[in-house]
């Protein structure tokens, strides 16, 4: 699903470049729950930008969904991530005047589905997520926790190939984070390859496989010891 | 272009502006105001316009006045400074040789003190034939004008400025059929007209009395004082009074290049400087409204841009879930032409209102300062479409400026 081979990033801070990513090589299967985990200025959120196609890597190969991707323009970065990603987000990044259907729906929009259509969709991935009934309210009158279930139903809603989640429990306190991993492993036992990042342990845990990154390179790369 | 039915366009747009609605409609005013100077000055010279061809009709565009004077160069052997008299024999050489002609209406002129009972005053005194009031209409508030039979009898009749008539008559009195003297010969009034917001012949009145009653009078014997001549539509009046002038010069033995001996005034002329700046005024009008126009749309663009920097994450968040740069620019150009319509079409409306209350005050009366002060519909189409095209142009900039912001920048944006 997404294969990346000696992928190297560097961002031009004044004269020097301060380079990320060093060489990455990363292989993740369809039906995946991967974990990328590292402190601050790991590389790990560089890496998500650019597997999210939200940044563009200076060498080495990424395949996605068996393409590969180079000198992409914006418009088919923007078909692309609507076509096999989903994103959720830290910050949960709801467009705020938008109540949870709009917000959920808005992929479809891009898509070109009709609002009859899109909305129904939208209402079904809302169930999904539990919060049918909330569907006619704003952000900003939705608790932490439903907010970012409505992201993820928003993620899903164009029935991505991955689902990129970034420090997905974040903002959330442990109770939250806990429905919304619950959530994020509902979806991957039902075959969607979910790619999660995080610098908390316990979250980690929870997912197949930890990707440890240590100064833009690989430290390890491991399947996690389920006790159950 | 399906997407400007779609509904959820406009939902989206209605959102992003409703925003800010006290900041949108600060702006949307300014543009407003441009396009309700444009109409309603426009609409204000074209009333004055409008009033001044009602004024003087084709009497103004296309008359010339010619008199005789004295020689400036000798000529077959007459000398120079020799007394020259239009006769009605040129008149009828006129009618003959000239071609566009409407009227010619030779006119005879002289000062006359006339007195009616115990009252009197001086006047002008005009021999007039029926054709001048078809040249400069008579407002006739009693009686008639000079016909063929006054011509043919030379009857000792008059009509009178209204003017005069308040000072010979009683208030209220009826001056038709009354007699009045004027240089001891009595005249019977006829007729009494009030004069137009355009005078000739002099601030006291005038009056009007039979050609050839003038002639036999004032011992003119066949001479013409001066013409007026009317042209066609269509025809030169220019070349008509030089035309006239030749054959004149022709006929009274004139050096053909004898500038002094007929003189002439061209009224088509002077009116067309009047009616030049009244050009001028539209021509600044123009200016001025599509100069408030582009300010007013650059506000716009301006008060989007904030916008744009405002709506950066939202637009970053809408680009990482599959928005096209196109469909972020259409979204915010569409934002902008959506402005400059409203603006506009409310500018339009207001500048009509006040058209019509303009129209409503000052066009009004019998002697109103604007006629039909309106602007017409495709000049109110070419401000819109001007108005659409500078939206989609200063729309372009805040445009391009929401998609050279990368989706992860703007999705870093606090």
């Amino acid at each position: 699903m997404i294969s990346i081979k000696n992928l190297h990033k560097s961002y031009p801070m004044g004269k020097d470049a301060l380079h990320v990513l060093k060489g990455l090589d990363l292989e993740i299967k369809e039906g995946e729950f991967v974990s990328i985990m590292g402190s601050s200025g790991s590389g790990k959120s560089t890496l998500l930008n650019i597997v999210g196609l939200l940044d563009e890597h200076d060498s080495g190969e990424y395949y996605l969904n068996n393409q590969k991707i180079e000198k992409l323009d914006e418009k088919k970065a923007a078909i692309l991530r609507n076509k096999f990603l989903g994103f959720v987000f830290q910050s949960f990044n709801l467009i705020n005047y938008k109540n949870a259907l709009e917000n959920v729906a808005l992929p479809l929009y891009y898509q070109g589905v009709g609002r009859k259509e899109r909305n129904a969709i939208a209402l079904d991935y809302l169930a999904k997520v539990g919060l049918k009934e909330r569907a006619n309210h704003l952000p900003n009158e939705l608790s932490g926790g439903e907010k970012q279930r409505v992201a993820v139903a928003r993620a899903l809603v164009t029935k991505p190939k991955v689902i990129l989640a970034d420090e997905p429990t974040g903002a959330l306190d442990s109770t939250t984070s806990s429905s919304v991993m619950e959530l994020l492993k509902q979806i991957n036992r039902e075959g969607m390859t979910v790619f999660v990042i995080t610098h908390e342990e316990d979250i980690a845990a929870q997912t197949d496989r930890i990707v440890r990154l240590k100064d833009g390179i690989i430290i390890s790369d491991e399947k996690t010891v389920k006790n159950q | 272009m399906k997407f400007l039915l779609d509904s959820d366009t406009w939902q989206e747009i209605y959102n992003s502006i409703g925003k800010n609605k006290i900041r949108t409609g600060i702006t949307i005013i300014g543009v407003m105001w441009g396009i309700f100077l444009l109409v309603v000055l426009l609409g204000v010279a074209k009333g004055v316009e409008n009033n001044f061809n009602r004024l003087f009709g084709d009497f103004a565009t296309n008359s010339v006045f010619v008199w005789a004077q004295q020689t400036s160069k000798p000529f077959k052997g007459f000398q120079e400074g020799k007394g020259l008299q239009l006769k009605m024999a040129d008149l009828e050489a006129i009618n003959k040789e000239i071609k566009g002609l409407e009227f010619v209406v030779p006119r005879h002129q002289t000062q006359g003190l006339a007195v009616n009972k115990f009252k009197s005053g001086n006047f002008g005194v005009f021999g007039d034939y029926p054709e001048f009031d078809k040249v400069q209409k008579r407002n006739l508030v009693y009686g008639r004008f000079i016909n063929e039979g006054d011509i043919k009898e030379k009857r000792k009749v008059c009509i009178i400025e209204e003017e005069i008539y308040k000072q010979l008559f009683e208030k209220d009195e009826n001056p038709i059929g009354q007699y009045i003297k004027i240089n001891g010969i009595n005249y019977n009034v006829i007729g009494m007209y009030r004069e137009g917001q355009l005078r000739t012949g002099g601030p006291q009145g005038n009056i009007h009395i039979p050609f050839t009653t003038f002639q036999q009078v004032y011992n003119r014997g066949d001479s013409i004082g001066w013409m007026m001549i009317t042209g066609q539509p269509g025809y030169d009046i220019t070349q008509i009074e030089a035309d006239i002038k030749l054959l004149l010069k022709n006929l009274h033995s004139v050096h053909p290049e004898d500038e002094r001996a007929f003189g002439s005034f061209n009224l088509g002329k002077e009116i067309a400087k009047v009616t030049g700046f009244l050009t001028g005024m539209q021509f600044l009008t123009w200016f001025v409204g599509i100069a408030t126009l582009i300010a007013g749309v650059f506000a716009i663009g301006n008060i989007l841009l904030i916008t744009v920097k405002e709506r950066t994450k939202e637009i970053g968040i809408r680009r990482a879930l599959g928005a096209k740069p196109w469909e972020i620019k259409r979204h915010i150009i569409l934002e902008s032409v959506f402005l400059t319509s409203i603006a506009g079409a409310l500018g339009i409306i207001f500048g009509g209102l006040i058209l019509m209350l303009i129209d409503a005050t000052m066009g009004k009366g019998d002697e109103p300062s604007l006629t039909n002060p309106t602007v017409d519909i495709p000049v109110i189409l070419i401000a819109a479409l001007t108005l659409v095209t500078l939206g989609t142009l200063i729309g372009l900039i805040p445009a391009n400026t929401a998609v050279s912001i990368k989706p992860i920048e703007a999705l870093r944006e606090e």
